[in-house]
């Protein structure tokens, strides 16, 4: 059903329709004003053991180890997750449990250093040659150099990559339609340095074996563009595409919808399509890693709000605290409400500005009271339907909220709760000020649970069948080998019957 | 350096602007043009009406409110008890004592909404309950319409008018039958029972140029207003394009055929209450169908029973039967008419 509703690139593809999406003020040449910057080193580092999603980093070092910048602090299979890496050298204060600048506000094991100030870099150790690598060595360089997908969603890219080679990849998709207000980190990667991104793309292309490349960016990025173009130079297989500032464009399976007008199947993968999507920040942190033997310790992180003084980007070492970012930043303007990290829609919020950056956090938001206003009072649903006129995923927002407060899960389920995003779209332009976005994370929470109980349920009672199934077999065997013996020996005896030799044998 | 400490909430940070109160202050402002015309061809009745009405409901709604142990200040202010009164008296003849108000607005906002949960909560559409009420329980009262100005021989004043509402008297020489007059449709249902062709009934005085003397012209304020409600994005086009579309369609051919037995679709769609009905009644959100396919065989419901009703039943005009009929059907047609989720 999607109508092709503009021609994007001078090559001239054409873009199909997003389902709902809000066109949002986006409040982005705030921070673009102004050049990136790379703040001086804290009094601290915390970096989290676990920063991607999976299994957490076990340890490879010790309270009062000295590390080199880029040496690994701690590392796990690459089956379950990445490395992680000391963003500058110096001391290993402690091993401790901190807050991590998590959605959900839990701590997890940080190693927290102290640096010597001299910033020294362990030895690199580039895959000079990749170009003529096996893609299993660059995937093996990525999980090594700790690169997850910096978009937010943290998946280690190795993984992601590998996948996708599997399946037959014939398009690898970068994403750089930074569609969340306020958020310009990738539009100020691409700015500076498009020759990394477009580094990175051809690293990317050889280990996940993809075609060709599209890198898609927003219409309304500027000068963007033209450096992009340049980096592509004459490559035919690098397509740029301009999509239409629309949120949630840039979320992955919008992004497909708008430039092949195909969906990803709800319980599938974009790899069903042949495609593989990644953020333009991961690109460049894969030509860091590949190219250059570096591993991913710092990001671009956009610090902005009516709540600092001088909002910019800046390029920041992982597990720098978000107070020090603030901070070189001009600090907080005197109403400075609420710290978020990621953006106005799908951003989270902080307790404190002493938790770290970490490879997820692509921007912190600082808002004012102005920007918030007096919270209203929520009302009951009048039924409207604006939520479902917005909603990207088709959804039913006003039947869902309904199902999920009260706890109908299965219905939730049938109205297919699962394909929501959280873009909070509905939310937005919700007359009655119901939190849905905040209702449908605690559904989509509490279906998962649920799947998690139904699969232990049912792994326990395959056991248990395999179990019963197997005793009932070895009674069976048991029963037929007595049988068998029985038969051997009514046979015998049969046969000791048949041979009158032997009884007259018997008789003699 | 100094630590702060900041407050937590869920996302989305940005908050929404839209509120309940802003929804039903604009479909009150889209109803003006149709109240101003209404009052022109039928006196100020029709504002005391709307008064009455007002004060019934936001009384009623303050009463139940309280019982329920709701926040008054919060839930008086959202406006949906004053666009269920005013969409109510703009249904009913404007001589109508003023008890009829109080049975209706009783029985919309006590029965019909508070009963049912509140706000959002009702099944029915609570102004078309009162109105179907008191239609059915006081008949008398409620097709005694005044003759639009044109036509009217004595026009009352307003203290005139209020004498009338409140104590069911009229000026001295002045009597029920000199004032009021069969509606259009009315005439219309009673020639074609008395076997006269159409030429012969058109005729009558209380025809217009394409609908109703009066009426027509009421009826064209109210689609501005229910064209200005769309602009807005206050409501969508589905109800109000099938509900009048179907009645268009369907009465076309058959006059085209034979325009002497079959009313002209100009006349169904601008007689009555069909174009308040497409754009303001059916139209609500919390007793209509949710979904966008939904809503069109929603309209075309309530489209298709006000013709069968306007065409053999008993009545006059359907619509307030037709929406209220549509309203039980509005949560099966949800069931059968959700979108596509993205992906499957």
């Amino acid at each position: 059903m999607s109508v092709p509703h503009d021609a994007g690139a001078p090559g001239g593809r054409l873009l199909h329709r997003l389902r709902g999406g809000l066109r949002l003020r986006h409040h982005k040449q705030v921070s673009c004003a102004r050049p990136v910057e790379r703040p001086a080193l804290p009094d601290v580092l915390i970096v989290p053991l676990q920063q991607h999603l999976g299994l957490p980093a076990q340890a490879l070092v010790q309270a009062g180890d000295r590390v080199l910048k880029g040496q690994r602090l701690g590392e796990v299979d690459c089956s379950g997750g990445v490395s992680v890496h000391a963003p500058t050298s110096g001391t290993v204060r402690a091993i401790e449990h901190r807050p991590m600048s998590h959605p959900s506000g839990r701590s997890g094991p940080c190693v927290v250093i102290e640096p010597d100030g001299q910033d020294r870099w362990c030895e690199p150790s580039p895959v000079t040659d990749w170009q003529t690598r096996q893609p299993r060595d660059l995937l093996d360089a990525l999980c090594a150099a700790g690169v997850v997908g910096l978009g937010g969603a943290v998946f280690p890219t190795h993984q992601k990559a590998s996948l996708g080679r599997v399946r037959g990849t014939r398009t690898l998709l970068l994403n750089g339609a930074e569609c969340e207000p306020y958020i310009s980190c990738d539009e100020m990667l691409m700015r500076e340095e498009p020759h990394r991104v477009i580094e990175g793309a051809r690293v990317l292309q050889r280990a996940c074996g993809a075609e060709h490349v599209i890198l898609a960016i927003e219409d309304q990025m500027g000068a963007v563009f033209d450096a992009l173009q340049q980096a592509v130079g004459e490559a035919t297989d690098i397509e740029l595409v301009k999509v239409p500032a629309i949120y949630p464009e840039g979320g992955e399976r919008q992004l497909i919808q708008v430039l092949t007008g195909q969906e990803v199947p709800a319980d599938g993968l974009p790899a069903d399509l042949g495609i593989l999507v990644q953020n333009v920040g991961t690109a460049a942190a894969v030509a860091d890693a590949v190219i250059r033997g570096r591993p991913l310790i710092e990001r671009y992180v956009t610090v902005t709000g009516h709540g600092v003084v001088e909002p910019r980007n800046l390029l920041a070492l992982i597990g720098t605290p978000v107070s020090h970012l603030v901070h070189h930043c001009g600090g907080y303007r005197g109403d400075a409400d609420r710290l978020v990290v990621g953006g106005p829609m799908m951003g989270f919020t902080l307790r404190s500005d002493s938790e770290p950056v970490v490879k997820a956090s692509n921007c912190l938001l600082v808002l004012s009271a102005d920007d918030l206003r007096a919270p209203q009072p929520e009302m009951p649903c009048i039924r409207c339907g604006e939520c479902a006129r917005v909603c990207p995923a088709g959804l039913l927002p006003q039947q869902l909220q309904w199902q999920v407060r009260t706890g109908q899960w299965e219905a939730a389920a049938d109205h297919h709760l699962r394909a929501c995003i959280e873009c909070g779209c509905c939310d937005f332009v919700c007359p009655s000020h119901i939190p849905l976005a905040a209702w449908f994370r605690h559904g989509k929470g509490q279906l998962k649970a649920q799947a998690r109980e139904r699969a232990a349920a049912d792994h326990a009672r395959e056991r248990f069948d395999a179990r019963a199934a197997r005793v009932e077999r070895q009674k069976q065997e048991k029963r037929e080998r007595l049988a068998a013996k029985k038969k051997a020996l009514r046979e015998r005896s049969a046969a000791k019957k048949k041979t009158p030799v032997s009884t007259e044998e018997v008789r003699r | 350096m100094k630590r702060q400490a900041f407050k937590t909430s869920q996302a989305p940070h940005i908050p929404s602007t839209a509120t309940v109160g802003q929804v039903m202050r604009q479909v009150l402002y889209a109803l003006i043009p149709g109240i101003l015309l209404q009052i022109v061809f039928f006196g100020p009745g029709v504002l005391v009406q709307i008064a009455l009405a007002t004060g019934f409901a936001l009384g009623f709604e303050a009463l139940m409110l309280r019982m329920r142990e709701r926040s008054i200040a919060r839930f008086l202010g959202d406006g949906s008890a004053v666009v269920t009164a005013v969409l109510f008296a703009l249904c009913i003849p404007p001589l109508a004592p003023w008890w009829i108000s109080a049975v209706a607005m009783l029985m919309a906002i006590v029965v019909a909404k508070h009963l049912y949960g509140g706000l959002g909560q009702n099944v029915f559409n609570p102004a078309m309950i009162g109105y179907v009420v008191v239609l059915i329980s006081f008949p008398k009262y409620l097709t005694r319409w005044q003759a639009p100005a044109d036509l009217s021989t004595h026009s009352l004043s307003l203290n005139e008018t209020l004498a009338a509402i409140l104590h069911g008297a009229l000026p001295v020489g002045v009597s029920w039958d000199s004032i009021t007059q069969a509606t259009p449709l009315d005439t219309l249902k009673t020639g074609m029972h008395a076997g006269e062709s159409l030429p012969e009934i058109m005729l009558s005085p209380v025809f217009g140029q394409f609908g109703g003397m009066g009426w027509e012209w009421v009826a064209a304020a109210y689609l501005a207003g229910g064209l200005y409600l769309l602009a807005r994005r206050i409501i969508t086009w589905q109800v109000p394009v099938s509900a009048l579309g179907v009645v268009a369609a369907v009465t076309l051919p058959f006059w085209l055929l034979d325009p002497v037995t079959h009313v002209s679709p100009a006349q169904h769609l601008f007689s009555g209450a069909l174009m308040l009905g497409a754009f303001f009644i059916a139209t609500d959100p919390v007793s209509g169908c949710t979904s966008n396919l939904g809503r069109l065989w929603f309209g075309l419901g309530v489209g298709l029973i006000t013709l069968v009703i306007r065409q053999w039943g008993g009545y006059p005009d359907g619509v307030a039967f037709a929406v209220l009929l549509m309203n039980m059907a509005a949560p099966l047609i949800d069931r059968y008419t959700r979108p596509r989720a993205y992906g499957t």
